[in-house]
């Protein structure tokens, strides 16, 4: 494995960095504390090129590779855990399934728009009883002719209300069981699809997270994405890619909480001496920065893996187990290290803590994680 | 179509630039070079004007080989073209070689408009533009901070001095040096990072001008650097414990007595 980057891929990264400084930064602690949807970020990130970035030119795309796209998000994460998971959101969970299985006209019919930033994507698989037990479907879509009846609702969905376009699964089959779930692309503003309250969370709270609500949504046959009853493995398979995501939006907080650490503890002086000077404080940091970095080499393997076409499940599961636990674990060091005031809203370590934990949670919990890396051990 | 030629320079950030105490000479290891601030400025302005009147934008880089990296972030925010004259002959260049070599290579490309930053944050002297003007014996509009408008055969800007503005029209070709604030330079952009690998960036070496060698690099330039050295911070230093009240009005009252305020 190599990681010594390209050169285009140290000119992505410098524009990653660039603007997550300038642009995500100074609003981050703001969207958190108003609990609001960033959307001129998402506007001026589409400005950039940031919503297409691993997808193809024939689609507007930039044509670049994963692990830029992976970057994106480690480095708008940095800075803003919300701002991340929109990204990761959109790119790997709403736009991914499209490029995969999307006909040669429903790509051509949604990736432009989805690539250029003009529409935002999301993916609706979880359901109030169908969580880590994704088979558990309720949401039904029954046929009616050429077309389908969609009924069902949809929980804890990031980008609700401010995506255009979604995956969305639901039952064509109860008897087929896993093999009886399809997906379709259901469009905002659909008659009978609408958008729930919006939930009220720990952290990344300026991310839309909403319920999707279908009421005898008509959907044509040219919104089925893949075969009917393909849409489980569809599901797996779109995970699988998200994880990357949330695996980098993990790493991208816990190097931001180290960020924020290190001149704190230079400039902080007790005792007489800087907290830096005191061997607890170094040992802390270079913990925290050893275990950012194995995690980073296991969050970009798995999307180089990807890139490279080969199987990247359990590197995919292994990078947000481990990256997951870490940003736990050093945002949970970097308030100690600055005591009362990391404690405060003064500093945004707390926002990192709290950010942190849903990366333990979603897209598959850290015991899913661990069921899919051990699983295949024991195969 | 109007054909805009930008003058870039890549230089050291300067707010990373240490100075060895021992020898006086800038610590130039480990500083990251970056797009003269001013320059990025009238790149930005330059593209405004593609995108308003449909003009083509044009870099022109004197600067060693590794400018071309900081060329393709150019073609990455969206200009058309980028040249870098490089040459080892043209290394130790004052303002006056640089002028002459830019001049040199200008005279032999179309043009309707030079946009140059008004200095660069490494030498600080807002000379190569206005030198770069009177070689080509077109006029020149300094300090820019607004182009109001391009037309067929004028260009009108707002200059600004430090206590007022002037509107100035000037006649096409001509060349404008621009300030920093006057835009927020636009971030480059993923697509165009992927193309700008597959763009080329034209070369042009010393023989190549068609200019005397008396003229440029270290051989061309009057100005010879005598000594760099680190300021000496000298002065006394007190400390007062005493509360915010009592700390602002005893500045107040130091800044009276040394006739830095007068209110």
């Amino acid at each position: 494995m190599d990681f010594t980057f390209t050169e285009q891929q140290k000119m992505m990264k410098k524009l990653f960095s660039e603007f997550a400084q300038k642009e995500v930064k100074p609003l981050a602690a703001e969207i958190d504390e108003q609990e609001r949807f960033p959307k001129e970020t998402v506007n001026k990130m589409a400005k950039c090129g940031m919503l297409g970035i691993p997808y193809s030119r024939e689609y507007g795309g930039a044509g670049a590779d994963y692990l830029c796209y992976i970057m994106a998000v480690e480095e708008l994460s940095k800075k803003c855990g919300t701002t991340g998971v929109i990204l990761s959101a959109h790119t790997s969970l709403g736009t991914w399934p499209i490029a995969q299985y999307g006909t040669p006209e429903q790509k051509e019919r949604y990736l432009p728009d989805l690539c250029s930033g003009k529409k935002l994507a999301a993916f609706g698989l979880t359901e109030p009883n169908a969580g880590t037990d994704a088979a558990g479907q309720q949401t039904t879509a029954v046929k009616d002719g050429d077309d389908y009846i969609l009924n069902g609702t949809k929980v804890f969905i990031t980008n609700a209300g401010e995506a255009d376009i979604y995956v969305v699964f639901a039952m064509t089959d109860k008897s087929q069981k896993n093999r009886g779930i399809s997906a379709f692309i259901v469009e905002k503003g659909m008659p009978g699809f609408t958008v729930g309250l919006h939930e009220k969370k720990l952290g990344i709270r300026g991310s839309a997270t909403s319920e999707l609500i279908f009421n005898n949504v008509r959907l044509t046959k040219d919104q089925l994405l893949g075969a009917e009853g393909k849409g489980y493995s569809i599901a797996l398979s779109t995970l699988d890619g998200g994880r990357i995501g949330i695996a980098a939006q993990a790493l991208g907080i816990a190097q931001g909480a180290i960020d924020e650490t290190v001149p704190y503890v230079k400039s902080r002086k007790q005792f007489g001496r800087s907290l830096s000077a005191f061997q607890n404080t170094q040992f802390q940091l270079a913990d925290m920065q050893t275990k950012v970095d194995a995690a980073r080499w296991l969050v970009y393997d798995a999307a180089v893996k990807k890139q490279a076409g080969v199987s990247y499940s359990v590197e995919a599961a292994k990078a947000k187990l481990f990256a997951a636990e870490v940003a736990m674990e050093v945002t949970t060091k970097a308030i100690q290290l600055l005591g009362g005031y990391g404690y405060t809203r003064d500093y945004p370590l707390e926002r990192m803590f709290r950010d942190a934990k849903i990366t333990e949670i979603y897209e598959g919990t850290s015991e899913v994680q661990r069921m899919v890396i051990s699983r295949d051990m024991l195969k | 179509m109007k054909k805009i030629i930008v003058l870039v320079k890549q230089v050291p950030d300067s707010t990373e630039i240490r100075v060895d105490k021992q020898t006086g000479t800038l610590i130039r290891a480990g500083v990251p070079a970056i797009i003269n601030p001013d320059d990025l400025a009238a790149v930005e302005a330059a593209l405004q004007l593609k995108e308003k009147y449909g003009a083509t934008v044009h870099v022109v880089t004197m600067g060693p080989p590794q400018a071309t990296g900081m060329q393709r972030e150019l073609y990455a925010r969206g200009v058309d073209s980028c040249t870098l004259i490089t040459d080892r002959k043209f290394a130790g260049a004052d303002t006056v070689a640089t002028s002459n070599t830019l001049a040199a290579a200008l005279e032999k490309m179309e043009f309707d408009l030079i946009i140059g930053g008004r200095q660069a944050i490494d030498g600080d002297t807002a000379q190569v533009g206005p030198q770069t003007a009177e070689r080509l014996n077109i006029p020149q509009v300094t300090y820019v901070n607004e182009i109001m408008e391009l037309g067929n055969d004028t260009v009108t800007v707002k200059k600004s001095l430090e206590e007022t503005e002037e509107i100035i029209e000037a006649k096409l070709p001509c060349l404008l040096t621009t300030l920093s604030g006057m835009n927020q330079p636009r971030y480059m952009n993923c697509n165009n990072i992927i193309d700008s690998f597959e763009k080329e960036i034209q070369i042009i070496p010393f023989q190549e001008l068609g200019i005397d060698e008396t003229k440029v690099g270290l051989k061309g330039s009057p100005t010879k650097v005598y000594k760099t050295y680190a300021k000496e911070v000298s002065g006394e230093t007190e400390v007062f414990n005493l509360s915010a009240q009592e700390t602002a009005d005893m500045i107040a009252k130091t800044l009276k007595v040394k006739q830095l305020i007068t209110k």
